[in-house]
Formats: structure tokens, sequence, C-alpha cells
């Protein structure tokens, strides 16, 4: 490769007289560091699927539908931890994707200028609590009060549901989807708060002079324009929220098992990989263990790639720079 | 949507008016109510945290080390000590390599592999932590046991996309004049490159690298299979595991007794007011750095 093509347009001509040993170095070492970089992602999935093979040739891909995971008799399937991750995830997201858009909307159209900086700061500020300490708070604070009194109560007028009947307990499905709910809102309302704020004002203004009310403005407007955005945003919440593995391992109960009822306990992928992967005796248990943890590596890349093609490169790496 | 559809659809529904005044209250206040709500959450999780923290804080939880199990006191200092050294390999690991990847995609890759790039990147970010904790295990854990190395690697690769990434929107940002005027000037453009525009850049850089190390001092997952078995002392041997602070709080949770879980307040007190006062110093940092280039 010649320097010519490499530099950009804006770059003066590397003439002989110019191109300076510095400068190839300097380009030589920069190099190396993209590299660097790219050798780890492809290590992370040589790594994975490299360990997981003995269980992917002796299961196949009926371990993905096979609900079973005995070490003692060495029969391994992923259903109900997929069923726990899908399941969590999902009803996080049912929560965060509504509040985080109401957050972004009061944010960009409702809130006074003087609180708009400091309460976007604070919703940030949610994705900075250490997940361990979410998890302590998450099976010490919420998960009794959820058992005492909100689940009683949601049995009591929803109960003829599944989803909402069985008996409580600290931990469990709900718990776990709360927690992830928290992680997820701060992603998703960053993202569709920058969105809302790059909606063109005339556009704004055209829908308010034409005399609709602030909230026909945003139906009409605000949302149909930023709704690439909206979805790009939710999948980047959904690979976060799908990857979480400390904050849920310590409130999800660590039972596998699919069950009707969000009160029961579950497991999910990653937590499952926590809890069991140091501890794993045999070879076949540490490969299907590594199997769980490519299913979710394919997963939360997956929706972190829709992400980023639905919503364009505005998804980037949210929260990078503190905005 | 053209204008008059828009209108259209507006002035069938001028006959509602007050109806549609209502649903614009109702919706507004539902709005104001998610952020409240948001905010309320963050107050619950961090009041929790300090009155539950509150009790076991002190002098003596900063001073002592972990005793072994059953004596009664003992502190986090091993766990604090070690923190700071996986968050020090962490950052001698994330930061050259993130500064190197930014510089290449910003600076002299083509455009078509400057974008292969940040694509790597974004998908780099999107690694469950787990899963980068099951690499850096069968790279260096197997056969030769955890390390604080092992420990600081794991972290280094969840810092090196948002150190990149950062450093890349920053390096966008350093005004074009200044670094066509060393170019005119006759400086070899390596120079330009280290000597204007990076120190130019360094303030957001800066606030990157923060951001990043508040991100991973608080991870647990990445060095659950890395750096999890250490020692009850105080050690600053990066060939051997070192305790940290997401750990301890993650295995004092696990743990039966109810000074175990005081402890764990304590040490999650602790651990948030690193977290936080990080944040708060990253953002001051990026304010003063944008309104320095004016922007």
């Amino acid at each position: 490769m010649s320097t010519k093509q490499l530099a950009p347009p804006w770059a003066p001509k590397l003439t002989a007289r110019t191109s300076h040993l510095g400068d190839r170095l300097l380009q030589v070492l920069t190099l190396l560091g993209g590299i660097a970089t790219a050798v780890v992602l492809v290590g992370v999935f040589y790594k994975v699927f490299d360990q997981a093979s003995l269980a992917i040739s002796r299961f196949g891909l009926a371990f993905i539908g096979r609900q079973e995971w005995n070490p003692v008799t060495g029969h391994f399937g992923a259903a109900d931890f997929l069923f726990g991750t899908a399941v969590t995830s999902a009803f996080a997201l049912l929560i965060a994707a509504p509040l985080s858009l109401a957050i972004a909307l009061f944010l960009t159209e409702l809130a006074p200028r003087p609180l708009q900086a400091p309460v976007g700061m604070l919703v940030e500020l949610l994705a900075a609590i250490p997940s361990a300490v979410l998890g302590l708070w998450g099976i010490a604070v919420m998960g009794p009060v959820l058992a005492r009194t909100i689940e009683p109560a949601l049995r009591s007028v929803l109960g003829f549901m599944p989803l909402f009947s069985g008996p409580s307990s600290p931990a469990g499905l709900l718990p776990a989807a709360l927690v992830l709910t928290i992680m997820t809102v701060p992603i998703v309302s960053t993202v569709t708060r920058e969105l809302f704020a790059s909606v063109p004002r005339e556009l704004k203004e055209g829908a308010l002079a034409l005399g609709a009310t602030r909230w026909e403005m945003v139906k009409l407007v605000i949302l149909p324009y930023s709704r690439n955005g909206i979805v790009g945003a939710v999948l980047l919440g959904l690979g976060r929220a799908l990857g979480e593995a400390i904050a849920v391992a310590m409130v999800v109960g660590h039972t596998p098992g699919i069950h009707a009822s969000l009160f029961a306990p579950g497991d999910t992928l990653a937590s499952r990989i926590a809890s069991e992967y140091l501890g794993a005796t045999t070879t076949l248990q540490i490969s299907s263990l590594a199997y769980l943890a490519g299913i979710l590596l394919v997963l939360a890349v997956l929706s972190n790639l829709v992400a980023r093609t639905v919503a364009g490169a505005a998804a980037g790496v949210p929260g990078a720079v503190a905005r | 949507m053209s204008d008059l559809a828009l209108q259209a659809r507006l002035e069938g529904k001028e006959g509602h008016l007050r109806r549609r005044r209502a649903v614009n209250v109702v919706m507004e206040a539902a709005a104001t109510a998610g952020a409240v709500v948001a905010v309320g959450v963050l107050a619950l999780v961090i009041g929790s945290v300090i009155v539950k923290g509150a009790g076991a804080f002190g002098l003596d939880l900063l001073i002592h080390s972990e005793v072994p199990f059953g004596e009664k006191g003992g502190g986090v200092a091993n766990a604090i000590v070690g923190t700071g050294l996986l968050i020090l390999l962490a950052t001698a690991f994330a930061v050259p390599i993130g500064l190197l990847v930014a510089l290449y995609t910003h600076e002299f890759a083509p455009p078509r592999i400057a974008n292969g790039l940040r694509f790597v990147l974004d998908v780099l970010n999107g690694v469950p932590t787990i899963v980068t904790g099951i690499l850096v295990f069968s790279l260096l854990v197997v056969g030769s046991g955890q390390t604080a190395y092992a420990g600081g690697i794991a972290l280094a690769i969840i810092m090196l996309p948002i150190v990149a990434r950062s450093a890349q929107e920053v390096l966008a940002l350093v005004p074009r004049p200044i670094r066509e005027g060393g170019l005119a000037l006759g400086l070899p453009r390596w120079k330009v490159l280290l000597r204007i525009v990076l120190p130019g850049a360094a303030g957001g850089i800066l606030t990157g690298v923060l951001l990043a190390v508040a991100r991973v001092a608080g991870e647990t997952a990445p060095l659950l299979f890395t750096c999890s078995v250490f020692a009850q002392g105080i050690s600053i041997n990066p060939g051997h595991a070192v305790a940290s602070l997401p750990l301890r709080i993650f295995q004092l949770a696990e743990g039966n007794s109810p000074e175990e879980h005081n402890e764990a307040w304590a040490a999650a007190l602790l651990l948030i007011l690193f977290v936080l006062a990080l944040n708060f110093v990253a953002r001051y940092l990026y304010a003063r750095t944008r309104s320095r280039v004016g922007l």
C-alpha cells in the first residue's frame, strides 16, 4: 500500500522530500493498534466457539431446544436459560422503552431549561451504578418489597393471568427484569434524547403553528421522524440486557426451568455462566457453558449490529463521551 | 407527512378541542412522571446504599484487610488496593492501544478500513463482559492460574472501545487550521499529530478515559474467572490474583451473616462514591474542553 493511498484527502501529498521516517513509523504503529483490536474481536469468537466445539459436536443445534442441565449425567441443553434471558430482557424493555421515551420527551420538550442538564445527567448516572451494587440492592431492598407488597397486589388484580400467579419470592424473574430495566433506561433514554433533539425545529414549529397541541406535535412529527432511531436505541438496550451477568445472577434465583409466572425463580444464559463456569468439573460441562456463551455472544452482537444498521451511525457507543 | 395532510388531520380534530387538550395534559404529565420515576429510582438506590452502608463505613473498613472466615472485624483495604492495581493495569493496556486505533482511523486509514474498524469497535463494545472473561480465562488463566494481569487485560478489553470511540470523536473536534498551521510551518505529520493535535484533544481524551475507568471500576463479571481467587492480605504483585471492590461486594452479598451484609453495603458505598466522583470529574473536564474549543 502506498502512503498516498492511505492519506485522507486534506492531507498534504507526501513526496519523497516530506515523507518522514517518523510519519511512516507512526502510521505503522497506529495500524498495529487497529490490527490488535480486530484480533481481540476475532479471538473472542474463536476462543468461545473453540471451547464449545465438544458440546456442539455432541448435542448439535438440538442443544438450543433441550430443557435439561445435569452435570452428573452429562446432559445439557440451553432452553431453560434462553427462556430466562428472553423473559427478563423482554419484560425489562417493555418497561424501559416507554419510560425512556417519556424521559427523553420530558428532557427535550417539557423540562424548564435550568432542569434539562441536571435531570439528564441524573438519568445517565443510573448507568454508572456498578452491577454488583445494583444486584445487592435488588436482592436486599427491592426483592423483599416486591415479594411482600407488590407481587401480592399484582396477583389479586391480574392473578387470572398465569404471568402474575404463583407464590412470591424475593428472587425471581420479575426482580431480574426490574434490575435490567434500571440498567437499560439510561442507554435508551440518552440515545432517544439525542434523536429528539435533532428533529428539525421548523417541523416542530410547523405542527404547533397549525394548531397541534404539544402531544400531537410529538405524535405527528417527533415520533415518526425518529422511528428508526428509537428501534435502534431499544435494540442497544436489549444488547445490554441480554449480556448482564452479575446483577441478574444475584436476583434471579438460580433455578433453571420454564414457568408461566414472573414471580418464579429462573436463570439466564449470562448468570448460569457466571455461577458455574469456574466450578465446572467435566470438559463436557465447560464446553456446554461455552456453548451458552456462544449463543449469548451471537444474540448480543446481533442486537447491536441490527441497532447500528437501523439507527445508522447515530447509535455508536452510547455515553462514550458525556454530552 | 406533508403540511397539507397534517393540516387536514388537525382540522378534523378541531371539534374536540377540549378532549385534545386533555390528552395533551395527560401525556405531558406521563412524560414528567417518567423523568420523576427515573430520578426517584436513582435516589432510592443511592439512598439505600448510604443508609445501609454508613453503619459499617469508617476508618476500620478502609485500613483493615479481609479477615479469615468467622472472625470479627476486617475491612476492604485489600480490595481497595486491588481495584487500584487492576485499574492501573487496564488503563496501561487500553489507553495506548485505544489512542493508536483512534489515530489510525482518524488520520491514516482509507475510509473503508476506518469504517471497518469503527464497526469492529462497536461489535467489541457489544460483547457481554462475562464472555470477555471467558476469552481471557482461556488465554491467560488456564494452566497458569489467575493473576492481576489477567484481570487487568479483561478490563482493558472492555475499556478499549470506549477509549477509542471517544478519542475519535475528540480528534474530529480539533480545528483544521491548527494542524494546517503546523504543516505549513514545515513540521512532519507525526510531529503535528503528537505535538499539536493530541495535546489539543487531551482534555476530551482524558474525559473518555475517566468514563472508561468509571465503567470498569464497577465491573465484576470479567474478573470472576480471571482474578477472583485471592489472598486475604494486601497484594500489589500483578503476578498474583488481587481482591477488588465489586467482587468483594458480590461475595459478601452471597454470604449469610449480617456482618457480611453490612460490610457489603459499606463496600458498595465506597465503590459508588468512587464511580460517581469519576463521572463528575469527567463531565466537568468535558464541559471545560467544550467551552475552550468554542463549541
